[in-house]
């Protein structure tokens, strides 16, 4: 919670203001601008310049629910939609745990979330930024060309008040800078991509971003479909995440009261290998989502999730929570003022091991290293637990890392891929997702190719 | 929304410091959603997004800014910034005169929704649950979500371009968890069209609702799907998303001329099973892709992209026109005012071929029959591309037998289009789509006869 616009708290405050007998009203106040810069072969492609301001605003009487926003500050709009809010009170279900979350004593663990350095960094600087990491990747390799190269910053504040209590604001800002990239090699051609985030621009390492781009596209060359079979995998930190993301789901105490979590009624059960200890802790500094505060103004906090492979417990709204017979873990998530907040994990990380990613391919007899995966959002059900993802990656024979692999699925369950880990690396990278990546090996895993 | 004389000043302000091009996109969108979770409609929201978004472009240069605020003063600001790529200067004032275009009417809106009750869009949801719930005690969790929108869009450019659209979509979606010995499965059904509200007398919603109920209790029994490359026949209608994403991409003209496609070079080659005619269109009235207009004013159309499996042509948007000397072609969209265009597909499906569906799945030994599609994605410059399949059964012997779990399919967008060994005359369009692209979503629909290609890969785990 850096300091705020006061400015946008007044708009919020001015609306719960408004609140008549018996209604519980929030409003949520943003604003932002960002600057989108595309360079392609040493000239600016487009350069966007924006800003952008909103209000949503939610009314609970009765126990039934009514929102409505619009993208304008404006006062008469703001009126509009207080009104609209109002309205479609009426059309929802009575639910006697609505409710507006209520302030819980827990101390807010402050973060950086503004940095003055980006803020006042001149635009033809950022131009020069995103030349440079296209002039750097296009020099790290004969066969690579570069699709685009991009800079992009945002800035961002916001103020929430209820009439419960709640009277927060804040503003954060956050700039990244990325490059796509082709490689050839005769009639063939693959893709790649690098990254740098930061919360300023000194922050970018623009080699390395250059390098992973190049390096991305070029291992493929000469990708081979391999043969179906079962194998151990070894997941790279990038495919961790991700694959972290999907294992939230079933953490969400919203989907388990609703009967949509593998995990439900299972608190105190071993989900996983005792290898495995999960955590959500957007309170870590490292971790790129880290926040202060959730999506309804309580502050965010250090929740154990799976420990040694027993499942501690859920990720709760103040909703969820009320529901479930608990207190809200700081977990909701909102995506702006056009909707209301949900319940979602904030910051993961698995407790990691201690070797290296070398060291635990070492051990691998007949396996894959799994660098990408392509369709998690279409073949793996976190309800079910089916799991099947397209992959592209390295083979792995007697410990030795072999040909590069495309055009094939691995394909398990997610239950049984939480027990079947063999061993957590020691090299945790701090990516730009939800969830911190570490090389993860997972055995008996079903490869579908050729 | 934005009066004709101050669209010509605001273009004129935009071409100042120069520039070869200006363009003023407005819009005025309206929405209300209804969302019914665990037997409880949870709220109904409304929402108001207006605003504008104008570029600039010099040379290879764009410039773009939006704004929320539609008065001259708002949209001269960002004109103003949206000019500052145009750094040479000197220009002087650049004349604009606006020719209105005629109106180009493809959706023809019967109710608007504005005109209809919130009670009446909360009781659709009702139903859905009470029908979706009504198919047994394996039922566990009926969600649906029920959106419209009224969008009106407003464009001008500085070639003297006025045009304008009034986009009305509804949908609604319906999601199922059954509960079995072996855990939960899934069921999901989609209704989008872009009509009024009278789409929903025109469709049963109960009946699509027990059908996604239906798909979730058959899963209870699925067995492991296969491990490995096999026949695979899809369904009429639930297929689309693969001509979408193995070869629809690929045909972005954008993409293309970076080289980031494998169809590059490729116009009047044989790309295709020699079965496989695939049209975009924007002019199919009604579907979830349809428009008058694109959103850089230009009149959507009927484009044949493959005939008879030869490549005939890319998709266009007004810069990569420009820039080749080749006409628009309508496939110019953006997400709202907030984003700049780019080549996107609208309708993309494949025509008719002459054989009976039935004989095809008789004609399979031992395959796999795909009734329903997830979603998909693809890599535009190697080809791959992955899409789950939410319903599937094996085949065996020329009939269907078992259901399978679910599982991602994967193959290479040139490959598979010529390993299309048959296609039915049985067309139908499939499910509303939102397809992505650099970042923004936009509505397209897709569809295609039961059709046969001969080997993909089955990501599933049995041996």
């Amino acid at each position: 919670m850096s300091s705020g616009s006061s400015q946008l708290q007044d708009i919020a405050d001015r609306v719960i203001a408004q609140a008549a007998r018996g209604e519980q009203v929030e409003a949520y106040v943003a604003r932002g601008v960002e600057t989108d810069i595309r360079v392609y072969e040493g000239e600016v492609e487009h350069f966007v310049s924006a800003q952008s301001e909103g209000i949503g605003i939610r009314v609970i009487k009765d126990g039934r629910t009514g929102f409505a926003y619009a993208g304008t500050l404006d006062e008469s709009a703001i009126a509009s939609v207080l009104a609209q809010a109002r309205d479609n009170v009426a059309f929802g279900t009575p639910d006697e745990w609505a409710g507006l979350a209520e302030p819980d004593g827990v101390a807010v663990v402050p973060q950086e979330l503004w940095n003055e350095a980006l803020a006042a960094y001149p635009t033809a600087d950022k131009i020069a930024l995103a030349k440079e990491l296209e002039r750097l990747t296009a020099a790290s390799d004969p066969r690579v060309r570069v699709d685009d190269a991009n800079y992009s910053d945002g800035a961002g504040e916001t103020a929430v008040a209820t009439t419960t209590g709640i009277r927060v604001n804040g503003r954060e800002n956050a700039c990244y800078v990325s490059v796509s990239t082709l490689a050839d090699d005769g009639d063939e051609t693959q893709t790649g991509f690098g990254f740098s985030v930061g919360r300023s621009p000194h922050e970018f390492d623009l080699a390395k971003a250059a390098r992973e781009a190049a390096d991305r596209a070029t291992r493929l060359l000469g990708a081979i479909k391999p043969p179906s079979k079962r194998v151990t995998v070894v997941l790279d930190p990038y495919v961790t995440a991700q694959f972290l993301g999907v294992i939230s789901s079933a953490l969400n105490g919203e989907n388990v009261i609703k009967g949509r979590s593998l995990f439900a009624n299972r608190v105190g059960e071993s989900v996983a290998s005792p290898l495995f200890t999960l955590i959500d802790d957007p309170t870590n500094p490292k971790a790129y989502t880290a926040t202060d505060i959730d999506g309804e103004g309580l502050a965010a906090r250090r929740n154990s999730l799976i420990e040694a492979g027993v499942l501690q417990g859920f990720v709760h709204s103040s909703y969820s929570a009320r529901r479930a017979g608990t207190v809200s873990t700081g977990n909701s998530v909102r995506g702006g003022f056009k909707g209301t907040p949900g319940v979602g994990c904030l910051a993961m990380q698995l407790k990691p091991g201690a070797r290296t990613q070398a060291e635990l391919v070492a051990d691998v007899e007949d396996g894959v290293l799994i660098q990408m995966v392509q369709g998690l959002h279409s073949g793996v059900n976190p309800i079910s637990g089916d799991f099947s993802t397209g992959a592209s990656g390295l083979l792995i024979s007697k410990g030795q890392l072999g040909a590069p692999v495309r055009e094939f699925t691995i394909a398990s369950t997610l239950q049984r891929m939480l027990h079947d880990i063999v061993e957590v690396g020691g090299d945790v990278d701090w990516l730009p997702s939800m969830a911190a990546g570490v090389s993860l090996v997972i055995a008996d895993v079903t490869m579908s190719g050729a | 929304m934005i009066e004709h004389e101050v669209l010509e000043r605001v273009l004129a302000t935009a071409l100042r410091k120069g520039g070869d091009f200006a363009e003023v996109y407005a819009e005025d969108k309206s929405s209300t959603s209804a969302g019914l979770d665990d037997g409880r409609v949870e709220q109904v929201s409304s929402g108001r997004d207006r605003g504008a978004g104008i570029r600039v472009v010099v040379g290879e240069t764009t410039g773009f800014a939006y704004t929320a605020d539609l008065s001259e003063a708002g949209l001269r600001a960002a004109a103003e910034a949206a000019s500052a790529v145009a750094s040479q200067g000197g220009a002087g004032t650049r004349v604009v005169s606006l020719t209105r275009s005629p109106a180009h009417v493809v959706n023809r809106i019967e109710i608007y929704p504005d005109t209809v009750g919130k009670a009446a869009k909360v009781s659709l949801l009702q139903r859905v649950d009470e029908a979706a719930r009504s198919m047994g005690g394996a039922i566990g969790q009926v969600s649906a979500g029920y959106a419209d929108s009224r969008k009106r869009i407003i464009v001008a450019n500085s070639d003297g371009l006025l045009a304008e659209d009034e986009q009305v979509r509804h949908i609604l979606r319906i999601s199922v968890v059954a509960n079995g010995d072996a855990g939960m499965q899934t069921g999901f059904e989609s209704l989008g069209h872009t009509i009024g509200f009278e789409l929903f007398d025109q469709h049963d919603v109960e009946e699509l609702a027990r059908t996604a109920a239906r798909q979730a209790i058959t899963k209870l029994r699925a067995r492991p799907a296969p491990s490995g490359a096999i026949p695979v026949v899809i369904k009429a209608g639930s297929g689309g998303v693969l001509f979408h994403e193995a070869c629809g991409h690929g045909l972005e003209a954008d993409l293309v001329s970076k080289g980031a496609s494998v169809y590059r070079g490729k116009v009047g080659e044989l790309v295709a099973s020699p079965l496989v005619t695939l049209v975009d269109d924007g002019t199919m009235a009604g579907e979830w892709g349809a428009i008058g207009i694109d959103d850089e004013g230009h009149p959507s159309q009927h484009n044949v992209l493959i005939q008879d499996g030869v490549l005939t042509d890319y998709m266009w948007d007004h810069l990569r026109a420009r820039k080749e000397g080749h006409a628009h072609s309508g496939n110019g969209r953006r997400q709202s005012y907030m984003h700049l265009p780019m080549v996107r597909m609208t309708n993309t499906y494949v025509l008719n071929g002459t054989e009976n569906a039935e004989d095809i799945i008789r004609d399979t030994p031992y395959g796999v029959y795909v009734a329903k599609l997830g979603g998909g994605s693809v890599n535009t410059a190697s080809g791959d591309f992955v899409f789950g399949m939410t319903e599937a059964y094996l085949i065996e012997n020329g009939e269907l037998t078992d259901p399978l779990r679910e599982g991602n399919l994967i193959g290479n967008g040139p490959q598979v289009l010529r390993d299309i060994d048959a296609l039915a005359n049985d067309f139908a369009m499939g499910n509303p789509g939102t397809c992505g692209k650099d970042g923004q979503g936009v509505p397209v629909g897709d569809g295609q006869p039961t059709l046969r290609v001969k080997s993909m890969t089955i990501g599933g785990t049995a041996a």
